[in-house]
């Protein structure tokens, strides 16, 4: 018997690597990255698009792969946790997290390094405040957050510090 | 904790998904999904068909004119929220849509999506029913557009048909001068309101030509408050206190019968639209000119 639900062939662009996989339409952005692609990075926590921990990039901007079926990101550059670190060294976002203890368990952590990256992208310099609400859509169990509002303070120093001509003045 | 199956289909032009709606069972419309999505994964919501608007070229227009500003149906919140010209000609649009969800959300979230999901709790509903404008939407038979006042019918339930795609709504721009306030109460910033006030007030000629006051998270829709409107429509602006502001948040609060849940009874939410009434009234009219 045909199904009616049948699976879609689709490409995903993931941290610049093209993916083909067959999909079927229910399967979420996240469920597609984690069990197809095999970049178990993105965490799963409540699937509602409450908590946070499944923030990816889609085309630049952060959003909820648990509320995005992988059917629509076709065409789409994703970018993930993977895709940060080069040769085995973290980019300053990660960097900032590990050296002001942003993470206890972790869980939550790609997340917030996703969507700190596409809230520096568009403000460079933000106030602890405009921190806190950036990142009010991610939820953290551990650490109470302050650490985290360092971490992006300290991610944001790092990037303007590395920006050419910096560091002459 | 995953959704059911559905057919998906990603439509390239308005009349494809109204054929879509018309020939499935039980088909619903995804934009942003932010609201349809968690719904299906919690297994609430179990379409047959999915119709998806994404990739009709054009319908993320976001046009600001000099009777209203259009939000086309694709276009997402964050576009809008920080758009300088939307943000110089209604600065009430930009306010409210920093408290929709979270940033996440809102890159991917619809303005046009928000209404058409119509939770009372939400801000747009509130904001639309506040400026007035109308909804376009397009069926098998044409194009229509329904204005503010009949676009909610109740909770979650417009009175868009089962097969038709709204495909952008108009704010009406306020009167030159008018002064606004958006006031909310929530749990957590980007949550749902437990109850919110939208006002609108225009002064003209030293006395208050137009009040509107909108309550959201009171009932099934949002709601003008006509009494609390008729309090301060004709009165002399010098003769506006704190008295009459009162009089108006006591005529909300008297006038609403909302449901009380784990987040707020049904005398909290009279209670605090009351005072948010009278809060956002003084700040409505302490920014009007004129």
């Amino acid at each position: 018997m045909m199904s009616t639900h049948p699976k879609h062939p689709i490409g995903l662009t993931v941290n610049g690597e093209t993916h083909d996989v067959l999909v079927e339409p229910r399967r979420t952005l996240a469920d597609v990255l984690r069990e197809e692609v095999g970049l178990t990075g993105t965490k799963l926590g409540c699937e509602h698009g409450v908590c946070g921990a499944c923030t990816v990039l889609l085309d630049g901007s952060a959003v909820r792969a648990c509320l995005v079926f992988a059917v629509q990101a076709e065409g789409a550059e994703i970018a993930t946790v993977e895709g940060l670190a080069e040769e085995g060294t973290l980019d300053h976002v990660q960097q900032a997290f590990t050296d002001n203890h942003g993470l206890q368990c972790g869980f939550c952590t790609a997340g917030m390094v996703m969507t700190t990256h596409a809230m520096l992208a568009e403000n460079p310099d933000p106030t602890d405040d405009e921190i806190r609400v950036g990142l009010n859509g991610n939820l953290c169990r551990c650490t109470g957050y302050t650490n985290i509002v360092r971490s992006v303070s300290a991610a944001a120093a790092s990037a303007k510090a590395a920006q050419p001509g910096a560091r002459a003045s | 904790m995953k959704p059911a199956t559905f057919t998906y289909h990603s439509c390239r032009t308005v009349e494809e998904a109204v054929g879509h709606l018309g020939a499935a069972a039980d088909a619903k419309v995804i934009c942003g999904g932010q609201s349809l999505v968690p719904m299906m994964n919690l297994r609430l919501a179990n379409p047959t068909d999915l119709v998806d608007l994404n990739r009709i070229p054009g319908l993320d227009a976001v046009e600001v004119g000099p009777a209203g500003i259009t939000v086309g149906a694709t276009a997402r919140q964050h576009a809008v929220e920080i758009s300088p010209d939307v943000t110089a000609a209604v600065p009430m649009l930009a306010a409210a849509l920093g408290h929709v969800g979270h940033p996440q959300i809102r890159n991917r979230g619809t303005v046009v999506g928000s209404l058409c999901h119509a939770d009372p709790a939400a801000e747009m509903p509130a904001v639309f029913a506040t400026l007035g404008g109308s909804v376009t939407a397009q069926g098998p038979g044409g194009t229509r557009t329904i204005g503010a006042a009949d676009f909610f019918d109740s909770y979650l339930t417009t009175s868009l048909a089962a097969d038709e795609v709204a495909t952008s709504v108009t704010f009406d721009r306020p009167e030159p001068g008018a002064g606004w306030s958006f006031e909310e109460v929530t749990r957590r910033h980007g949550d749902f309101a437990i109850v919110g006030v939208v006002t609108l007030v225009a002064v003209t000629g030293g006395s208050v030509a137009q009040a509107r006051v909108t309550v959201f998270g009171g009932g099934g829709t949002p709601q003008r408050m006509a009494d609390a409107e008729q309090l301060l429509v004709g009165t002399a602006r010098a003769d506006v206190d704190e008295e009459l502001l009162r009089s108006a948040g006591a005529a909300v609060s008297s006038a609403l019968t909302p449901t009380g849940d784990i987040h707020g009874s049904a005398a909290y939410r009279r209670h605090v639209a009351g005072v948010l009434v009278t809060r956002g009234l003084r700040t409505a009219l302490d920014r009007a000119r004129g």
